[in-house]
């Protein structure tokens, strides 16, 4: 693990609840304290108007509160476990309804992409939330190099099988590997990335490194990690929480405050980060992100929940 | 003298007090650790797991007194009633996190949440059963409603405890292996209370090992 984030400053220090301050003034804060990172990044990113002025979790509740049950199924388990994941090299096989089918290499990837920092909100299907400042480019750049063929309609995930780096796929929790899929509109939206960096440094490995998707407007679960094949295709591609309880997990798994998980309620959310009596805000649809709801004009999402 | 005899001579030293001040060291020095902010991300689902965890535990321990005396002839009677109150008011503590910490004081969505949700409604049921029990574990309550009702109505104990656990498998996301392990424990101590014919023979080498 590289250098820790404000090992000794958390943003819940320097920031009182319900104060707002934007992320500027937050850094110019850290800055005074002598604690200012984003000059030491070592990856360039540019700012991007798609971010939230909302204040990002600290990197440790980011890196240490994890569901990626490749690694085991509590919350901790990715922070301690994760740390064998070879990352290095990676590839990444597109396939399907592509022009320019191939094993990309991650590096190839990159140099081909501008990486911007997206601070976004993330809904956790569980109901709680954080805020999160990623580093990625728009997965539509990528499926536009691919070069998509016409009739293609969906694109399917797949995260990486090697269970003598991933103890958790040992067991059959889910139908290993994971796999997750969007529409192609949903892919191609502007607030779709794919990310391969956290505050300002390298995925690290419980948040999915080198590379995963993050589709702010759905729940956490949709954002699938550590990819190692995208596919373009004209039918929807089975995903892993819907394989294993369709009635709780819907293939669009939109955040809506009005449909209910079977057995809890998505009325409300606990943002993490706030202490034992930060309470709960209300939840909302797309997470917030209103400009996606025109993507399903016409559908019913209690029906395509 | 065998060793449970041993066990059992060491714990007539111990006042079953000393129970209820160990039961509240944990919770005290959870609820301490979450104030400070060392409970990891989600400091609430911390406290709140951990109470309902340690309120299953002892509700195990609580089931286990009758067949650990049958079986191994250990000898737990008199610890069993604070075993017993600790779960409750673990049992208590965990609800009180939830209801004023994770959800916040929002009555509706509790009372919805209560009524809507499965593993809400069994978990408090399994909480509603325990309060005819804290109340009346005590000498003055066996007196007034006599030994043999008062048994009949611990009993409730058992559906409290397979509430419990079926209220933490019903709530978890996948299959882990934690909140089955509580139910097999649960059943299967509840099993060691069903009268078969073979009790008798089961129960020689308990009495044997007294003669040792």
């Amino acid at each position: 693990m590289g250098y820790r984030f404000r090992t000794d400053l958390k943003w819940s220090d320097v920031t009182p609840k319900g104060v707002f301050l934007n992320r500027r003034q937050l850094m110019a804060g850290a800055a005074a304290f002598g604690l200012a990172r984003p000059a030491m990044a070592k990856i360039a990113a540019q700012p991007s108007a798609y971010s939230t002025d909302e204040v990002p979790n600290t990197l440790e509740d980011i890196t240490s509160y994890n569901n990626y049950y490749e690694f085991g199924t509590g919350k901790e388990d990715p922070a301690a476990n994760a740390g064998s994941l070879t990352v290095k090299p990676w590839t990444v096989k597109i396939d399907g309804m592509v022009d320019n089918p191939g094993d990309y290499g991650l590096e190839d990837i990159l140099a081909n992409v501008t990486l911007e920092e997206r601070i976004y909100r993330f809904r956790c299907v569980e109901a709680w939330s954080m805020v999160v400042p990623w580093i990625g480019f728009q997965l539509s750049d990528l499926l536009a190099r691919a070069g998509i063929r016409a009739g293609a309609k969906y694109v399917a995930f797949e995260t990486l099988m090697r269970p003598e780096e991933m103890p958790g796929q040992a067991y059959p929790i889910l139908d290993w590997p994971y796999r997750e899929g969007l529409r192609l509109d949903e892919a191609m939206h502007p607030l779709t990335i794919l990310a391969t960096g956290l505050y300002g440094e390298e995925l690290p490995n419980q948040n999915g490194a080198p590379i995963r998707l993050v589709v702010p407007w759905k729940y956490g679960f949709k954002s699938i990690k550590s990819i190692v094949r995208i596919t373009l295709t004209d039918k929807q591609p089975p995903t892993s929480w819907n394989m294993q309880n369709p009635r709780e997990y819907g293939f669009y798994s939109n955040v809506n405050p009005e449909v209910d998980h079977p057995r809890w309620s998505q009325a409300s959310e606990r943002p993490l980060g706030a202490g034992i009596f930060g309470g709960r805000v209300p939840t909302r649809k797309f997470n917030g992100y209103d400009e996606v709801a025109g993507l399903y004009a016409g559908q019913d999402l209690a029906v395509d929940f | 003298m065998g060793p449970v005899q041993r066990i059992n001579g060491w714990l007539r030293a111990v006042p079953a007090w000393t129970l209820y001040v160990a039961g509240a060291l944990p919770p005290a020095w959870l609820f301490y650790l979450a104030a400070i902010g060392r409970l990891g991300a989600d400091p609430v689902k911390g406290l709140e797991r951990q109470m309902g965890e340690w309120a299953l535990m002892l509700m195990v321990a609580v089931l286990a007194v009758t067949p650990l005396r049958r079986f191994l002839g250990l000898n737990l009677l008199k610890f069993r009633r604070a075993m017993g109150l600790l779960a409750f008011f673990y049992v208590l503590g965990h609800f009180l996190v939830w209801a004023l910490l994770d959800m916040g004081l929002l009555w509706s969505q509790i009372l919805a949440d209560i009524v809507k949700r499965p593993y809400v409604t069994i978990g408090m049921a399994g909480l509603l059963m325990l309060v005819p029990l804290a109340v009346t574990s005590n000498n003055r309550s066996i007196r007034r409603l006599g030994a043999a009702r008062w048994q009949k109505l611990h009993r409730l104990t058992y559906p409290a405890a397979l509430a419990g656990a079926v209220h933490y498998i019903w709530l978890v996301k996948s299959w882990p292996l934690e909140p089955f392990v509580y139910l097999a424990l649960i059943l299967l101590l509840l099993a060691a209370r069903l009268k078969l014919p073979t009790g008798t023979a089961v129960r020689v080498p308990a009495a044997k090992a007294g003669r040792l």
